[in-house]
């Protein structure tokens, strides 16, 4: 972790703790209230905390070029990446989109081979017990990531586990992106007016995984259930997985066009690689989902197949070190702050 | 046209613009550091009767009154005063409509929730908001435009001269709004108030407020009021910048120790009355002191109890180790300590209320929340004074409508600070200058768009 940004978060949490007029917009501030003085530990947390909308550096009698230049979002967007690397388990490997991509078509191409089936028959192309154990071991290993990852930025905070309203809190924060809506004005991005395209750009994106992982999730108990795919257009994982797919379509185009509109003074550039690549294989991965879906009678079924499968792969093997993390991190952070809100109220 | 970028003059334009007039608002400071003083604004105080979705309780008229005359001494003018608390409400609902967003009292100011409605995410946000509906009512905003000449001629104004980015061009209007604030940052016309002691000034606001469109009215016959040694004066950091270092600098400590002037010795009752009542009177004593400079030490049993300061305290483990790092007589010091501490009587502690915590025996007394300072590590601030701003303004009636040689301006508008003299001579209430901004930029905008008809 690089001393300098954390101290830069520091001195500029000295200067919002002594002036607190941003305390009703987001979490970050009634959190950093709770404290009169910032362990690099805090600052990471709080940095964890905070959802990049800026809302707090366009209120700023302080932000550049005034000489205390303070600059929140932009400096704890750069603590967050470091952050993600320090808490990385076992250590932080950066997979770039491209490299993640390849070695999933390859490994897709060697389990495949050259096998041929038609009419939707997608097992013949990859046999059902392969793909899940190939899934099943990534996800794995991503679920470990996590666990490990989470375990260390909750033992750094020094808290114990807390108890249920605190995580249902955190939950209705997480679900309702609660800190990007800024009561109800919507926050500050891409520029200085309020607005919630990014929140509803970023639930449909989010809404969309979870409804494609849902999919996937009722697909395999249809399975063992003996119902195999290719499932009928009005079964629930295909009704699932499409609704998830628009949602994937819709979600990172407009997070992207977003993106591009933004502020350059709030954000850190050195991260837009990793967050453009997560939003072209999210978006990728519906499309060619929903392409295998609509041409899965076609001869093109088995390519589309590999296609898929493949771009799936590289998103996975993007996941653990990826973008993928804030929002990791991002619900830990939300939790410790119910759990610390909560205890300041008794 | 109004000149001026901050509250009272955003105020005076949206109110013209509804009316239907064509309005420019000409902002002497670069779009970064729009805004004025109200940049580092964070509430306005409103009168109400019933609480509402961010104040408390209810603040009638008449304690709203009798707290200004406490404060002012008298020193206000009944009728304009009891404007501006009448229209506080509306104006405060008028500031609503045009996309300013309130909250209820900020975290440690608890005692303003009555009285104070806070800014969501303070001064420079509502800023924000008032800039933002003035381009979508295609309100022309000129920044980097300073002022430099009037032409007034039997109390009208005809036309001015300006520096646009730089270069001189002239402008043109029905009618003026001048909501350009007070001469606080301008240190040659301080000096001239204060004499050498304004060089140890602090400027807490924005350094565009050099007072030039008050001196250009002053000069052409306007008349004035308050004094101009009358200002909004705080104790501040003594480390702040010389301009714009807002409202992190301050320190709410005072009341928590001891105040030493340069000689180690205490020259006023820091325990007089609640902090929020008395911090606007520390400016002006510290202005007082040799060398404009004071100490507050406090030991550690103040930790915590009050709001953090940006800089962080001097430190040491003995009262004459910490008057050695402050640069003060270790031995006065450490005597007046001794002394301070003799006096203090037992009492409960309570830093919200009025305590029996007192010295008795001591010149000058504390007399609330006096505690020994003996629990090291002890702790010192260095306390310059703040200036917020300046009352000397122009004499104003009820239209807004300037006095110019014994009469009333037809079409010159005064706003803000400009003209804040006229409701407080001296002293303060928190809050009460953004109020007089919106209720007399409202009624400067209503009149000058009458006046351009």
């Amino acid at each position: 972790m690089s001393d300098s940004r954390i101290a830069e978060g520091e001195r500029l949490l000295v200067i919002c703790n002594s002036c607190r007029y941003c305390e009703g917009y987001c979490a970050v501030f009634p959190a950093m209230e709770q404290r009169l003085s910032f362990t690099p530990a805090d600052v990471r947390y709080l940095a964890n905390l905070c959802h990049n909308c800026a809302e707090c550096y366009y209120a700023c009698q302080f932000a550049p070029p005034h000489e205390f230049a303070v600059n929140v979002p932009k400096v704890f967007a750069e603590i967050r990446a470091e952050s993600y690397k320090q808490y990385a388990w076992p250590a932080y490997v950066r997979v770039s989109g491209w490299l993640a991509v390849a070695i999933g078509f390859a490994v897709v191409l060697l389990l495949a081979g050259a096998s041929d089936a038609t009419g939707a028959n997608f097992y013949g192309i990859i046999p059902h017990e392969t793909m899940v154990a190939v899934f099943s071991a990534i996800s794995a290993y991503i679920a470990i990531v996590y666990a490990a990852g989470v375990r260390r930025f909750w033992k750094e905070s020094g808290e114990r586990l807390p108890g249920v309203s605190a995580w249902m809190q955190a939950a209705r924060d997480v679900l309702a992106l609660k800190n990007l809506s800024s009561s109800g004005a919507g926050c500050t991005y891409p520029d200085e007016e309020h607005s919630q395209a990014r929140r509803i750009f970023h639930h449909f994106t989010f809404y969309g995984f979870l409804l494609c992982l849902a999919s996937t999730t009722v697909a395999a108990i249809y399975h063992f259930a003996g119902s195999v795919a290719p499932h009928p257009y009005l079964s629930a994982p295909v009704i699932l997985g499409t609704l998830g797919g628009i949602g994937l379509l819709v979600g990172p185009v407009g997070l992207y066009a977003l993106k591009r509109r933004r502020d350059p003074a709030i954000v850190d550039a050195k991260q837009d690689g990793t967050d453009v690549s997560f939003l072209v294989l999210l978006f990728l991965t519906s499309l060619t989902g929903l392409l295998l879906l609509a041409l899965r009678e076609s001869p093109a079924m088995g390519t589309l197949l590999r296609v898929h499968l493949g771009v799936v792969l590289g998103l996975f093997l993007t996941l653990p070190y990826g973008k993928f993390v804030h929002g990791i991190y991002r619900s830990a952070a939300l939790l410790r702050s119910a759990y610390e809100m909560a205890r300041s109220k008794h | 046209m109004v000149i001026g970028g901050g509250n009272a003059a955003l105020c005076a334009a949206l109110t013209a613009r509804e009316a239907g007039r064509s309005v420019t608002v000409l902002e002497c400071a670069p779009f970064e550091y729009r805004g004025g003083n109200s940049r580092h604004t964070r509430n306005m105080r409103c009168m109400h009767t019933a609480p509402t979705d961010v104040l408390t309780d209810a603040y009638p008229e008449d304690e709203y009154y009798a707290d200004l005359l406490r404060v002012t001494g008298g020193l206000t003018t009944e009728h304009l005063a009891r404007l501006v608390i009448r229209e506080s409400p509306n104006a405060n609902q008028w500031m609503k409509n045009q996309g300013a967003r309130f909250q209820p009292s900020l975290g440690g100011t608890l005692h303003l929730g009555r009285t104070n409605a806070f800014f969501l995410g303070g001064g420079k946000a509502l800023m924000n908001a008032y800039y933002q509906a003035a381009k979508k009512r295609g309100i022309s905003v000129l920044y980097n435009a300073e002022v430099t000449d009037v032409d007034i001629r039997d109390g009208r104004f005809h036309s001015g001269q300006m520096l646009l980015e730089g270069k001189p061009a002239e402008f043109r209007a029905k009618a003026l709004v001048v909501a350009s604030g007070g001469f606080e940052s301008n240190l040659e016309w301080l000096e001239e108030a204060w004499g050498e002691a304004a060089r140890n000034f602090i400027i807490r606001g924005t350094p565009y407020n050099k007072g030039k469109l008050l001196r250009l009215l002053l000069d052409n016959g306007a008349e004035s009021v308050a004094d101009p040694k009358q200002c909004h004066a705080v104790a501040i950091d003594g480390r702040a910048p010389k301009f714009d270092g807002g409202i992190v600098t301050r320190l709410d400590c005072v009341p928590l120790g001891i105040v030493v002037n340069k000689f180690g010795e205490r020259f006023y009752d820091e325990g007089e009355d609640l902090w929020p009542k008395r911090y606007a009177i520390w400016g002006r004593l510290v202005a007082q002191q040799p060398d404009q400079i004071a100490y507050s030490i406090i030991d550690s049993k103040a930790m915590g109890r009050f709001m953090p300061s940006v800089f962080p305290p001097i430190t040491a483990n003995t009262i004459g180790e910490l008057a050695s790092a402050l640069g003060l007589p270790a031995a006065t010091v450490e005597n007046t300590v001794q002394a301070y501490n003799a006096t203090v009587r037992p009492g409960s502690f309570d830093h919200q209320t009025l305590d029996d915590c007192r010295t008795e025996g001591l010149t000058p007394p504390k007399s609330h929340w006096a505690q020994a300072i003996d629990k090291p590590p002890y702790y010192g601030y260095p306390l310059r004074p703040g200036i917020t701003f300046t009352y000397l303004g122009v004499r104003v009636n009820e239209k807004a409508e300037v006095r110019i040689n014994g009469n009333s301006s037809p079409n010159i508008f005064a706003a803000g600070e400009i003209m804040a003299g006229n409701i407080v001579g001296k002293g303060y209430l928190a809050g009460l200058g953004m109020t007089i901004g919106s209720v007399f930029g409202r009624i400067a905008g209503k009149e000058a768009a009458r006046a351009a008809h």
